[in-house]
């Protein structure tokens, strides 16, 4: 970890010259006056022009397999199966009042909402201890942290689920909310150590010799000037929690109490029959509250994104 | 006694107050204590009793509803024998090896391309970063559809540019290798954006002014990358590419969502044939050990990509800090 520290300022950097790109154009490109514009085009917009295409074509093909009425599904070698005829929104309409997909909804945005908060509560409270109070071992404590972070979830899923019976936890969504801080603490925590760095301690300081408990100082100076970075780790553990997968697969059984993931791969298959139109409906649908968080956010999912690797 | 504390913090400067200090310090390690209670807690009940319980349940024949029996390394004696764990084990390989390669040859040539000077640029890096943001299972429902055996857009594709006869249509999802190709391709698809977006922001690190001289210098645009954009990309290469390998290898619900380990076995992961094996199985006690079994290959990939890459910072002479 302390190899890759010199990494922190640079990446800070970088974020803030990202940031600045969307108001005002960055002079980083040095010397591109230099080429001619047909030779650019086949250097740089060609390959980028198939990279996107390639990367948002899913997309579009979700989108157009669930506006599709089901006739045309099935049928490659009518029309242009890369267009739809007669657009229809049965899929959408069947998803949300003749299945239990509100209920799932409602299912992850209730567990991603709650385990966002615990995490985060937990990681403001952690990152704090660590860089400010600086007790004896912090910086130990600090490198066990990102070490959790390197667990992964596929190792874990097995014992966890005999630990969620006996706690008598198994397909409630207690077993989700509290699990996945742990997927969530390490990550949340790191990054705002990054934040908290970054205030003045004579702004602690000062407020420590005026009487202010260590509690007082954290909600009422640290907490204000850390906002950006809380909403950061809000963003991207709320998109995390969203994206969690085994966990959501081996703590749930019962099809009301699932997520969204969980119950796309499993309920929109009857025997050997796809139901391709509600399925790409509903991968849709699901997709779209992360969409819209993030065209909101994109800057702080940036730099949340690239936390994540800052030290 | 206080007359004495006051005239003190009045007579020195407030930054270099060292009586505050001293008095703080006294129960400094209790209260970084108590603020470390929820995360430890958390921790503690749902990572490190787990890590330990895993470890412990893979020496154990425990199944579902039933406490284990210690049988030492019984477990891992099977699955030596086993050739769906070989197999499972070979394929996790691969899959990272490959995936994880062309994820950072393609994510690089895209971070290159994108710290171009282009017009909508700031819509441009938004749109790349949306693979990444939508739920891998979501979209690995996607890339299921897309590779139908019958209906596949590929193959519809793939004929009306009359590369192949509509009379033998590409079986995507029924041919064990094609089916490889096909998880592995959704993995890169996945992957891209993360790496492409991580080290464009290196990138924009890099002065222009360093291009400049090394271009008077009569350097080509190699040069310019191999000796001025690469070695100072290196940290961050090295960050990302950990990270990558980590989560590539441990990968599960693209492979779930997409093929469930089929067919015949053949894209199972590690991660995927102990859920199999374990909680579908219910020998946890083998669904347990297979997962453990990833740990030594887990540290070897990240040392791997950790201190190989790691090293040249140190061989260059840079300070570590």
């Amino acid at each position: 970890m302390t190899a890759t520290a010199g990494t922190d300022p640079k990446t800070t950097a970088a974020l803030a010259a990202i940031g600045r790109s969307t108001a005002k154009d960055d002079h980083s490109e040095g010397m591109s006056y230099l080429e001619s514009l047909p030779r650019k085009t086949v250097t740089v917009y060609l390959p980028l022009f198939i990279i996107m295409i390639v990367l948002l074509f899913p997309f579009y093909w979700m989108f157009i397999t669930s506006i599709k009425p089901d006739q045309d599904l099935l049928d490659l070698h009518g029309g242009n199966p890369l267009w739809v005829g007669e657009p229809t929104f049965r899929h959408f309409y069947k998803l949300l009042f003749e299945s239990n997909y509100p209920t799932w909804l409602w299912n992850t945005m209730f567990v991603a909402v709650c385990a966002t908060f615990l995490s985060i509560v937990a990681s403001v409270l952690a990152a704090y201890a660590i860089t400010r109070i600086r007790y004896r071992g912090a910086q130990t404590v600090g490198g066990l942290i990102f070490l959790a972070y390197l667990v992964p979830p596929s190792i874990l899923f097995i014992p966890l689920s005999t630990i969620i019976h006996v706690y008598g936890l198994f397909d409630t969504p207690f077993a989700l909310i509290l699990t996945y801080p742990t997927i969530l603490i390490p990550f949340c925590t790191w990054l705002l150590m990054g934040y908290f760095k970054t205030i003045p301690y004579e702004l602690e300081e000062c407020a420590l010799i005026d009487g202010a408990s260590r509690w007082q100082i954290l909600v009422k100076i640290i907490i204000p000037l850390a906002v950006p970075g809380l909403i950061s780790a809000f963003i991207f553990a709320f998109t995390l929690c969203w994206n969690e997968f085994i966990y959501a697969l081996t703590f749930i059984s019962s099809n009301p109490n699932k997520t969204v993931p969980t119950a796309i791969v499993s309920e929109f298959v009857d025997g050997d029959v796809f139901r391709w139109g509600s399925l790409m409906a509903g991968a849709l649908v699901g997709s779209l509250p992360l969409v819209i968080l993030y065209a909101f956010f994109v800057e702080h999912y940036v730099s949340a994104m690239t936390g994540a690797v800052k030290e | 006694m206080t007359d004495a504390a006051i005239a003190r913090t009045t007579a020195r400067p407030p930054a270099g107050e060292p009586s505050a200090w001293d008095q703080l310090k006294v129960n400094r390690n209790w209260l970084g204590f108590w603020f470390m209670v929820p995360a430890m807690a958390f921790l503690v009940l749902f990572l490190v009793y787990p890590l330990g319980k895993g470890l412990w349940m893979s020496f154990t024949d425990a199944r579902i509803g039933r406490e284990g029996r210690f049988v030492g390394l019984e477990n891992f004696e099977w699955l030596l024998d086993d050739r769906d764990f070989i197999h499972a084990l070979v394929f996790t390989l691969v899959f990272t090896f490959v995936a994880s390669a062309v994820k950072f040859a393609i994510g690089l040539y895209l971070a290159l391309l994108l710290n171009n000077n282009l017009p909508f640029k700031a819509f441009i890096r938004s749109v790349v970063l949306i693979p990444f943001i939508v739920p891998t299972v979501l979209s690995a429902v996607a890339f299921w559809w897309i590779f139908d055996t019958q209906f596949s857009v590929i193959t519809w594709g793939l004929v009306k540019l009359g590369f192949i006869d509509r009379s033998s249509p590409i079986n995507w999802m029924g041919d064990p290798f094609l089916t490889q190709c096909v998880v592995i391709f959704a993995n890169i698809w996945r992957g891209i954006p993360f790496i492409a977006i991580t080290l464009l922001a290196g990138l924009q690190t890099v002065s222009p002014s360093l291009y400049e001289a090394a271009t008077l210098d009569g350097a080509t645009k190699w040069q310019n990358f191999r000796y001025v954009t690469y070695p100072l990309l290196t940290p961050i290469i090295a960050v990302v590419m950990t990270f990558s390998v980590l989560f590539t290898f441990t990968d599960f619900q693209l492979i779930w969502a997409m093929t469930r380990g089929g067919p015949v076995n053949a894209t199972h992961l590690m991660a995927t044939l102990s859920y199999q094996r374990g909680i579908l199985g219910g020998n946890l006690g083998e669904g347990a050990a297979i997962a453990i079994s990833m740990v030594p290959f887990l540290l070897a990939a990240i040392m791997f990509s950790w201190f190989g890459l790691q090293r040249r910072k140190w061989q260059q002479g840079e300070s570590n800090d």
